[in-house]
């Protein structure tokens, strides 16, 4: 897209993708740390974790700021207004992100004792795996306005919700075989509904993305939520 | 209704009940169809096909010299006081094509009325400002009659709150955002169906121009109105249509809301958003 007449417009708008870019690595690290601290116990990682998160908080302020700013100077229209309110959405997104690494490093810190089962913690590593990879990937589409690589984040979420559901029965099992085994487990189920909430995030980027970019709403339907929605609070 | 006094001219009551529909299901009260102005060698205009909707706002947009007010003026021929054009193709009002040779210029000018960039009131009266119209129309019967006229335009340009104690005063001597609204008042007196504006608000402040938008707005409920303005902030508030001009063509018609927030063409983009086209 070529540039403004007014070249601080211009600044304007890449400074605030340039934020989106830096508070969705800084999302991007919580996840991935607070993960680690969850699968290995790592209460210092934890808690750095829960302080980064802070941080990310002041960037969603900061950029939602920039934003009201530029809207009321520059009164933008079309494309322009779309990628203002996409960003303000995405740094939502990002925000609510940080808050779900945040509270898995709460109850990697809560969790006492090892994990009764490998299989467990192997279902919960990899739903974090492919949730990252969503989250990176709509990432790297805001940049570059891939609306195919945004359509496939889309598409790829009905995955992380199957894991989902299938590990929900699984902790369901231990819970029930040893009640010994619930504290641990419900902790563990928290975490893996977070993983699975920060990949309804990564959805609600792509969205956002293709409408910011093309001005049309993504065709498809939401993904649908996971079955044991109905289930739980 | 004054047309129907005026001697010797085609029928032109309104005949709304066969306006063509617009694909929204709006009736179109004017329609430019292939429409080419040349000015002696140089073509202003090129094929300039336009809907206009019936008691909607139509804003036309567009860099300086793109044929916006060439085509607002083609819409009641004011383009015949210039030697130099030519005006190619059809525009039609109410169905009936205003360049017909049967057509009346003086009923047409008082049926698509028009407000200018700058305030022209003439050097008289607020009265005989408004009054001017009506009385060269033969609209009024009786002296109580013009007084009413007069009273309803100014109450409908929303100005007789602020005038009614010195209609004989200049209208000269007003602000310059009343006298816009006294040009409005004027264009209203001769009842139109159409009212043409060029850049109405070009000289008025925030206010005054927010008055005059507002008054726009109200206008709508009676009359067509097209309006040029280089606002895209104004176009966007007052209009229901937009087009954008460019080089002499017509690049994209749509409504507002989609212009504003998706528009389908890159140029009506780059313009909009104040890029390099
Ligand atoms: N009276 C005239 N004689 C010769 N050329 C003219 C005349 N009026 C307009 N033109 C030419 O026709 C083209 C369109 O002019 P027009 O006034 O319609 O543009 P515009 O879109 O209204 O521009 P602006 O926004 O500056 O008012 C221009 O190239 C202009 O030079
Ligand atoms: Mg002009």
């Amino acid at each position: 897209m070529s540039d403004h007449i007014v070249s601080s417009f211009n600044e304007d708008l890449k400074d605030l993708a340039s934020r989106i870019v830096e508070m969705g690595g800084l999302a991007e690290t919580l996840v991935s740390d607070a993960v680690q601290a969850l699968l290995r116990k790592d209460s210092g990682l934890a808690e750095r974790t829960i302080e980064a998160d802070r941080r990310l908080d002041e960037m969603q302020t900061q950029l939602e700021e920039r934003c009201i700013l530029v809207i009321a100077r520059r009164q933008p229209v079309a494309r322009d207004l779309r990628e203002i309110f996409a960003a303000l959405r995405i740094s939502n997104d990002l925000e609510r992100v940080g808050d779900m690494a945040k509270n898995i490093s709460k109850r990697a810190q809560a969790i006492e004792g090892n994990f009764n089962s490998k299989q467990l913690a192997l279902g919960v590593e990899h739903m974090a795996e492919l949730a990252m990879e969503q989250l990176k990937a709509v990432l790297d589409a805001y940049t570059t306005g891939d609306l195919e690589a945004v359509e496939q984040v889309h598409a790829r979420d009905k995955q992380i919700d199957a894991l989902y559901t299938s590990l929900f029965r699984q902790l369901l099992t231990y819970m029930m075989e040893d009640p010994r085994n619930i504290t641990m487990c419900a902790h563990l189920l928290f975490c893996a509904k977070n993983i699975e909430r920060i990949g309804d995030h990564a959805t609600n980027i792509a969205e956002n993305i293709y409408y910011m970019v093309s001005g049309d709403h993504l065709p498809i339907d939401r993904p649908k939520k996971d079955e044991t929605d109905v289930d739980l609070p | 209704m004054a047309m129907e006094m005026t001697a010797g001219t085609v029928q032109t009551q309104n005949m709304t009940g066969a306006l063509p529909l617009a694909e929204d299901g709006v009736p179109i009260k004017m329609q430019a169809q292939k429409v080419n102005v040349h000015y002696g060698e140089k073509q202003a205009l090129y094929g300039v096909d336009l809907d206009v909707r019936k008691n909607n706002v139509t804003a036309l947009i567009g860099p300086s010299g793109c044929g916006k007010s060439t085509f607002l003026r083609c819409l009641n021929r004011m383009n015949d006081t210039i030697d130099i054009c030519r005006v190619g193709g059809n525009i039609l009002l109410d169905n009936e094509d205003i360049y017909d040779q049967r057509i009346d210029v003086v009923e047409l000018r008082a049926r698509v009325g028009m407000v200018f960039q700058k305030p022209n009131p003439f050097p008289k009266s607020i009265f005989e400002n408004v009054a001017y119209g009506p009385r060269i129309h033969g609209l009024a019967q009786s002296k109580a009659e013009l007084d009413e006229i007069v009273a309803t335009s100014l109450q409908k340009a929303g100005l007789f709150e602020e005038v009614k104690d010195r209609l004989d005063e200049p209208g000269t001597g007003l602000s310059g955002g009343q006298q816009q609204r006294l040009c409005i008042a004027r264009a209203i007196a001769v009842s139109p169906e159409v009212i043409l504006m060029d850049e109405p608000c070009s000289a008025l402040d925030p206010i005054a121009t927010a008055k005059v938008e507002e008054l726009i707005d109200e206008l709508r409920e009676n009359y067509t109105i097209v309006i040029v303005t280089h606002s895209m902030q104004q176009a966007a508030r007052v209009s229901q249509r937009t087009a954008f001009f460019h080089l002499g063509y017509l690049v994209e018609e749509g409504k507002t809301n989609d212009i504003f927030t998706n528009p389908k063409d890159q140029r009506t983009q780059d313009y909009i958003t104040g890029r390099f086209g």
